[in-house]
């Protein structure tokens, strides 16, 4: 036996303990569930993660995929513990290791972007070596800085170049600004440019209604269309008898404007249906913007319901976690009009798309299909 | 490194726990210099008592100005040699920011960033980081438009998380929460009040676990949560505001020990003075607990003391409101009648700070006054133009004023 035998066998020992020790302090932090459950635990785990250092800082960032979001502001806190004690101490963290796993995009997006914006601290040039890149990245945030740039490149351009430029931001866009300032530019320019198609607004519905909701008692009545959706019946509504009737939107933005395109029924309420053609199983958003009070449910299943009036609307105002089948889905919704008279409270109208959660529109067969075909404009 | 409190920072914890004693006596609560741990400061009435701040505003008068790296409407807090603040950023404003300054140098100490796990659609003129955090002097206690409620200990170390948001889906508000928490004991009691969902809660400061959870009425209400310090034997409570009028809860048990129920706003909040509660309600009414704390018993009302979006202070003898068009109104607080008016410039969101004899108002377009308020007029005695949007309420610390606006927080103190 030489003299190096023993610390040898004794390393070997360690090595997997240390490797244990990691892999139960984030499942640890991976357990913390809501109303506090898991704290305690979890707080012991974050220590054993930093007394950890540096090592430690990978397998936490790995562990982002597939955890809950409580979770992940625990493997947060643990990363930025340990990368602040890091670099508080002089030592540099592990560049390489940390750079591949910002550019791996089956990565987490937040747990990549926090990596990066921790990078940057030390190594600003990455923004220049990365950014351009990123253009269709799984991360929002990504794609808006590398949007920016391509923006920023085609305003300071001044000849044809900027169109293409432009052209090129819009396939990454997400965010509603940036997709105006686009569109701007390249409506300017003289080329069409599909807003709708862009975010995957739901434009074309079948309607029914009023239905009483006087007093704002409506929210809760299970009215007809919420027990069968039969679209040749024909209801007694709050006014007289209803039925089903087409409505689609031109607007640029899906708003499906009842107030306009029907009529303001004080104290009424409306159902919406439409059929989305899913290619496959999948994970979707359903997004929704409406000042008036709702409910949604996807094949028959109600997924959310929210009673509030005329508190603002905008874009994504809430964003609907959806599970979509192979083939037809049924989308129904229910929107609810109060009896306030002041002038801002008059809007009776919703606006919904379908998205990935990057916001990035996920398309129907029969749309997704048609976006194979050659075409001039631009979505 | 480590920012716990230092020898003198717990004897002077010592000196506010004897201190909360005296409030027994009619003092309140925030009658100590140092901390400042919560909206409107420790007593939740914007009053600092023994603090030596610069009355004559001036670019010397800037100890320090850092930038910050995101918006908020919150205001600091100061533990210790510490300040803390928070802020929001990303285009969807769910990145949730908890940074700790060095309240001499003003330098970064530690920032903790968190992802929102509620709705953090807001107003414009909102943004997620609304609430001004709170401390129990050994953690912080942020709270969030999204009803994120995130624990850490004064070195950043995340004690526990509440997403509420999330716990309760429907607990927010398309145009943004602004409910400030405050710490009672060991209960960090929050207010998250909307039309689609209402409800407020003690948590426990140590665990995180739920204490208590109340109902509160359905509707939009952006008021935080009032101390009513201890007195007379009878423990402290916490005064919680809505449309219907206040109600006044055990902070350990969430029981309702008696409520005024003539109506309140939804903005504004109310505030305690020498055993007074001061409500926002038809102007403004005040009213006085009974002796065994069970009852109240209204001493007066003024409708011509309406404030708007800023609370109400109180300062030598005086009750101060702001009206939507800038204008403050001086009533007398025995009788309510008003006494004068002084006109400054601009719309107000943040509530006044009464320290030293002087108001230091800061409105939304980035003016600070300083006004001294006295029986027969009010006065004002420097003006400073920081030029920066200032919507939060600012803080007194060691002889130091803090405001933020959405880039930069400042220290105000007398020159050297």
């Amino acid at each position: 036996m030489n003299r190096f035998t023993i610390p040898i066998a004794t390393l070997c020992l360690i090595v997997p303990a240390v490797a244990d020790d990691t892999a139960d302090a984030i499942q640890a932090l991976q357990s913390v569930g809501e109303r506090s459950a898991g704290t305690v635990d979890a707080r012991t785990a974050v220590q054993t993660l930093k007394q950890g250092g540096a090592d430690n800082l990978l397998p936490v960032l790995k562990a982002f995929n597939g955890s809950s979001l409580l979770a992940k502001n625990w493997l947060r806190s643990a990363f930025e513990g340990i990368a602040d004690a890091e670099q508080k101490a002089g030592r540099t963290l592990p560049k390489g290791d940390l750079l591949a796993f910002v550019k791996d995009t089956s990565e987490s997006p937040s747990a990549r972007r926090m990596t990066f914006e921790w990078l940057l601290k030390r190594s600003p040039q990455l923004e220049d070596q990365l950014i351009p890149g990123m253009l269709l990245d799984p991360s929002p945030d990504f794609r808006r800085d590398a949007v920016k740039r391509l923006i920023d490149q085609a305003s300071a351009t001044k000849d044809g170049a900027a169109t293409d430029l432009y052209a090129k931001a819009m396939s990454g866009a997400v965010h509603e600004d940036q997709v105006k300032t686009i569109a701007k530019a390249l409506q300017d320019a003289g080329i069409e440019v599909n807003i709708p198609r862009h975010f995957g607004f739901l434009m074309a519905w079948k309607i029914i209604g009023p239905f009483d909701n006087k007093d704002q008692k409506g929210f809760p009545v299970v009215y007809p269309p919420e027990k069968t959706l039969d679209l040749s019946a024909e209801y007694e509504g709050q006014l007289g008898n209803v039925k089903w009737q087409p409505i689609t939107t031109e607007d640029d933005y899906g708003v499906v404007d009842i107030g306009k395109q029907i009529e303001n029924y004080k104290g009424s309420l409306m159902y919406a249906t439409t059929t989305w053609q899913s290619e496959m199983d999948q994970a979707v958003e359903i997004r929704l913007g409406t000042p008036n009070a709702w409910k949604l449910w996807v094949n028959d299943e109600l997924i959310f319901e929210r009673e509030e009036y005329h508190r603002g609307t905008r874009l994504d105002q809430y964003k609907v976690p959806v599970s979509l089948k192979a083939g037809a889905n049924t989308i129904l919704v229910k929107i609810c009009q109060n009896e306030q008279e002041q002038s801002w409270a008059q809007d009776y109208k919703f606006q919904m798309r379908v998205c990935n959660r990057t916001g990035a529109a996920v398309l129907p067969v029969t749309r997704a299909a048609a976006n194979s075909t050659p075409r001039k404009e631009i979505r | 490194m480590k920012y716990l409190p230092s020898s003198s920072t717990t004897i002077r914890i010592r000196a506010i726990l004897a201190l909360a004693g005296l409030a027994a006596t009619g003092l309140t609560l925030s009658a100590q210099a140092g901390d400042w741990r919560q909206f409107r400061g420790n007593g939740t009435n914007s009053i600092a008592l023994n603090e030596n701040l610069p009355t004559e505003l001036s670019g010397g008068s800037v100890a320090w100005k850092i930038e910050l790296p995101g918006r908020g409407l919150s205001g600091p807090i100061a533990v210790g040699q510490q300040v803390v603040l928070t802020a929001s950023s990303g285009y969807a404003q769910d990145r949730l920011h908890i940074i700790s300054f060095d309240a001499e140098t003003g330098e970064t100490q530690w920032e903790r960033q968190f992802e929102a796990t509620g709705r953090t659609g807001c107003h414009p003129k909102m943004c997620v980081a609304t609430p001004t955090p709170a401390s129990d002097g050994e953690r912080i206690f942020a709270f969030y438009s999204s009803s994120d409620l995130i624990c850490t200990d004064l070195a950043g170390n995340l004690q526990w998380y509440r997403g509420f948001g999330a716990e309760y889906r429907n607990a927010s508000n398309s145009l943004g929460m602004s409910s400030s928490p405050i710490v009672i004991g060991s209960t960090v009691i929050i207010q998250v009040e909307s039309e689609a969902e209402a409800f407020a809660a003690g948590v426990d400061t140590v665990t995180g676990q739920t204490k208590w959870k109340i109902d509160r009425p359905r509707k939009a209400n952006w008021t935080s949560p009032t101390l009513l310090p201890a007195d007379n034997g009878r423990p402290a409570l916490a005064l919680l505001q809505s449309s219907a009028g206040l109600s006044a809860v055990d902070p350990e048990t969430g029981n309702v020990v008696w409520t005024f129920d003539s109506g309140a706003s939804t903005i504004p909040s109310s505030l305690v003075v020498d055993g007074t509660v001061i409500i926002p309600s038809n102007g403004l009414t005040t009213v006085k607990p009974s002796a065994d704390g069970t009852a109240i018993e209204s001493v007066w009302n003024s409708s011509n003391l309406s404030p708007s979006t800023p609370s109400p202070v109180v300062i030598n003898g005086l009750t101060i409101t702001v009206n939507s068009a800038g204008a403050i109104s001086a009533g007398d607080i025995t009788t309510g009648e008003r006494l004068w008016q002084l006109r400054l410039k601009g719309k107000f969101s943040g509530t006044p700070l009464a320290s030293n004899g002087h108001l230091f108002f800061f409105n939304e377009a980035g003016y600070a006054f300083v006004v001294r308020p006295e029986k027969e007029k009010g006065e004002i005695v420097s003006e400073l133009d920081l030029t920066e949007t200032i919507l939060s309420s600012p803080a007194a610390s060691d002889n130091a004023l803090y405001v933020r606006s959405d880039a930069h927080l400042w220290k105000f103190a007398q020159q050297r």
